[in-house]
């Protein structure tokens, strides 16, 4: 028998979704129980589930459009992924810090960002339009995988404030996808987190698609299996079941502020868009696997749950369509009054202290822009020192 | 006043100590600083005194530590993170110039990360590749970094404590062939000049040389063998930023210009002086800007490293060929 030293993963092993994966809502919406994952939700709580996921579809599908017309230079969709986000985001404490990629539009919803604050950052105003300490939601981070040394430093703060074992006790949480697991900052948190029993969980998305690159190109194990070659757990969980991702994150979260360290969760689900708005993924990938994915929708399970258990009418479900709509018109609206910052603001905040360097510049950039202002005006070089005061 | 006589290193230790007796949210972290004190031995002492929880060995990965230093600064911690080397900066140049520099900025000033990086840099200790690199350029380079090297035992002990001051990020360069050189050390941090400004190590009028870091007592032992011209050497200790009306200063009096830097020529520290100096100072020069450095090639092997590094010899002839224009 010959091998093919170019051989990865042996076929089927990666996507085997239903290998120990933790699920508590199929996707034609029968609650199913779990040993280890018992939750207890009041109907207005899972009417409320119900009404993140629209929303946070809504706003998603509102920027994509403000992309495709030219008002935002990119969107990164989390379409597909609303319940990975919505469960998990919805297992925070006030006290947790988030440290997101640039995809977690849906749990920045859950942490009271504001949607159009998001959206500076694609539009080109801004970099990131909020305030981390404010919502405890860190800024987006773009290079793959940064931001779980972040968390994981943060989380060894928590520690030295003493905010770890008691009833206050804080946890970080750090989003990352399947391809982000290759990346050596990945790896050397999980290493951190593990060594200094941080209370961190680190929660994967695995998407299934890193841009163009399938799972295989990553790894040749299942994701959460990473886990225990680090020396703490690793679970699968139905990524596409907002009930199993809230269980499973509300008991890595309390695992991780109880003392008992980092949890990695890898929350199986699929990117039903594009990467970006820049992306194409009909040059790699089946029409046949996005249509299996559709029937395991993360909205519709909800849907036919409260469906099924009478616990909503079409009312409810034409009211929160109603206010998705509007959420999405407000967005919209805002997107479009976002000004362009001024040519001077580029000098802002570049130090938190004095820079003479940044002053010099910053003073040289403003007289230049100045000489074109007094073109425009067809004032001369005595205006302009009018303008300055230097002259008499 | 007080004053004590330390080796570099020593001064450094000391700087540390204080800076965590002063603020609780001081923390030390990197490779083998806890109950080896370093491979330098500058954080000597400080676990021993402070705990592991302040004085932290983390595992073996620069971006780690660089990323978790991050992190902790979120959470307010003034973490200083030590590289034991040079060349080992570069796995976390990213947690470094895309995540540490421009947070304040990405924050529109919502953050601040007031962390430190030590590296020890340059060479003339006879050691393996790796060990003796001078990377400032590319810190030099990344803006939202403060990027400070000290030259001498008394600046080593002012100025440590100064960038743990800062609200910004510092790169601090320690220069690591003069950790044993011995001098007396104020105490006293008010008496120290701020850490952004270029002093002048040893006045002349002939000719002004500029240094940082480990080739300052190389300059100012050329000054000394020079019968003929009067050197004047100017200690930078920042170049991000740069005090450039200390150097105009002396510039515009000389008249003539010699950079000396470990570090290759070539897109070096010194072109960006040389063409600062030349904008500003054009109409006093009596000879262009001349640099002397390091070679564009990889850091040799050590048993050729003294043909590499600028030494007195290079200097003095560098400032001779002013006189030749």
């Amino acid at each position: 028998m010959t091998v093919d030293a170019s051989r990865g993963a042996p076929p089927g092993t990666l996507r085997n979704s239903s290998a120990e994966l933790v699920q508590l809502l199929t996707p034609e919406g029968e609650r199913v129980e779990h040993p280890d994952y018992p939750l207890e939700l009041t109907a207005d709580e899972i009417r409320d589930l119900y009404r993140d996921l629209v929303i946070v579809r809504r706003i998603d599908f509102e920027a994509v459009a403000l992309t495709r017309q030219g008002e935002l230079g990119i969107w990164a969709s989390l379409l597909g992924q609303e319940a990975a986000q919505i469960g998990s985001g919805r297992a925070l404490r006030d006290q947790d810090m988030v440290f997101p990629t640039y995809r977690e539009h849906a749990v920045a919803w859950c942490c009271g960002v504001e949607p159009i604050k998001l959206l500076g950052l694609y539009r080109g105003v801004n970099h990131a339009g909020w305030d981390p300490k404010e919502h405890n939601f860190h800024l987006y981070t773009i290079v793959i995988g940064a931001q779980t040394l972040h968390a994981a430093g943060y989380a060894m703060g928590i520690q030295r404030d003493g905010a770890v074992g008691t009833e206050s006790g804080a946890a970080t949480i750090a989003y990352f996808g399947d391809g982000a697991t290759s990346q050596g900052d990945v790896n050397e948190s999980f290493v951190w987190a593990s060594v200094f029993n941080a209370p961190v969980v680190f929660f994967c998305q695995n998407n299934q698609w890193a841009i163009s690159e399938p799972l295989e190109k990553q790894s040749r194990i299942p994701l959460y299996r990473r886990a225990q070659g680090f020396g703490f757990p690793g679970i699968r969980v139905d990524g596409n079941d907002v009930f199993a991702c809230l269980a499973v994150t509300r008991k890595a979260l309390d695992s991780a502020r109880d003392g008992q360290g980092p949890t990695l969760i890898e929350a199986f689900t699929y990117r039903m868009g594009a990467h970006t708005t820049t992306d194409d993924p009909t040059r790699y990938r089946l029409e046949a696997e996005l249509e299996a994915w559709k029937l395991k929708d993360p909205i519709e399970r909800v849907k036919a749950y409260l469906v099924k258990n009478e616990m909503a009418d079409s009312a409810f479900f034409d009211d929160v369509d109603a206010e998705a709509k509007q959420v999405g018109m407000d967005v919209r609206k805002q997107c479009l009054e976002l000004p362009d910052p001024g040519p001077m603001s580029i000098f802002d905040h570049v130090y938190a202290e004095p820079h003479a360097l940044i002053s010099e510049e910053q003073e040289q950039f403003a007289a230049y822009l100045a000489g074109f202002a007094d073109a425009a005006d067809g004032t001369d070089g005595a205006g302009r020192a009018d303008e300055e005061g230097n002259a008499s | 006043m007080t004053t004590e006589t330390l080796t570099l290193a020593k001064a450094l230790g000391a700087g540390l100590r204080k800076a965590m007796e002063d603020d609780p949210k001081v923390l030390i972290m990197g490779e083998d600083v806890g109950k080896l004190g370093g491979v330098f031995r500058v954080t000597d002492g400080l676990q021993k005194d402070f705990g592991e929880s302040r004085v932290i060995d983390t595992p073996l990965a620069e971006s780690g530590i660089v990323g978790t230093a991050v992190g902790l600064a979120l959470r307010g911690y003034r973490p200083v993170c030590e590289i034991q080397f040079d060349g080992f900066v570069f796995p976390a140049v990213d947690q470094i110039i895309s995540q540490l520099a421009k947070m304040h900025m990405r924050s529109l000033g919502a953050i601040q990360l007031p962390v430190v990086v030590r590296i020890p840099c340059g060479g003339g200790i006879g050691a393996v590749e790796h060990h003796s690199e001078s990377p400032e350029v590319h810190f030099a380079h990344a803006a939202g970094l403060r990027v400070v090297a000290c030259s001498n035992p008394a600046d080593a002990y002012t100025m440590i404590q100064q960038s743990i001051r800062s609200a910004d990020p510092v790169i601090f360069f320690e220069p690591k062939r003069r950790y044993w050189d011995k001098a007396p050390v104020e105490m006293d941090l008010a008496a120290a000049p701020p850490l952004h400004q270029a002093v002048v190590a040893r006045p002349g009028d002939d000719v002004t040389v500029l240094a940082y870091g480990p080739m300052v007592k190389t300059c100012l032992e050329a000054a000394a063998a020079d019968d003929e011209r009067s050197l004047e050497v100017i200690d930078l200790r920042s170049i991000n930023p740069l005090d450039i009306e200390t150097i105009m200063a002396s510039v515009r009096k000389t008249g003539r210009c010699v950079v000396a830097h470990e570090a290759p020529v070539f897109g070096g520290f010194g072109a960006e002086l040389a063409a600062r100096i030349t904008e500003r100072c054009f109409y006093h020069l009596e000879a262009p800007v001349l640099r002397v450095g390091g070679f564009s090639t990889p850091y040799p092997p050590s048993r050729v490293e003294e043909q590499y590094l600028p030494n007195l010899d290079r200097i003095l002839d560098a400032v001779d060929r002013t006189f030749g224009w």
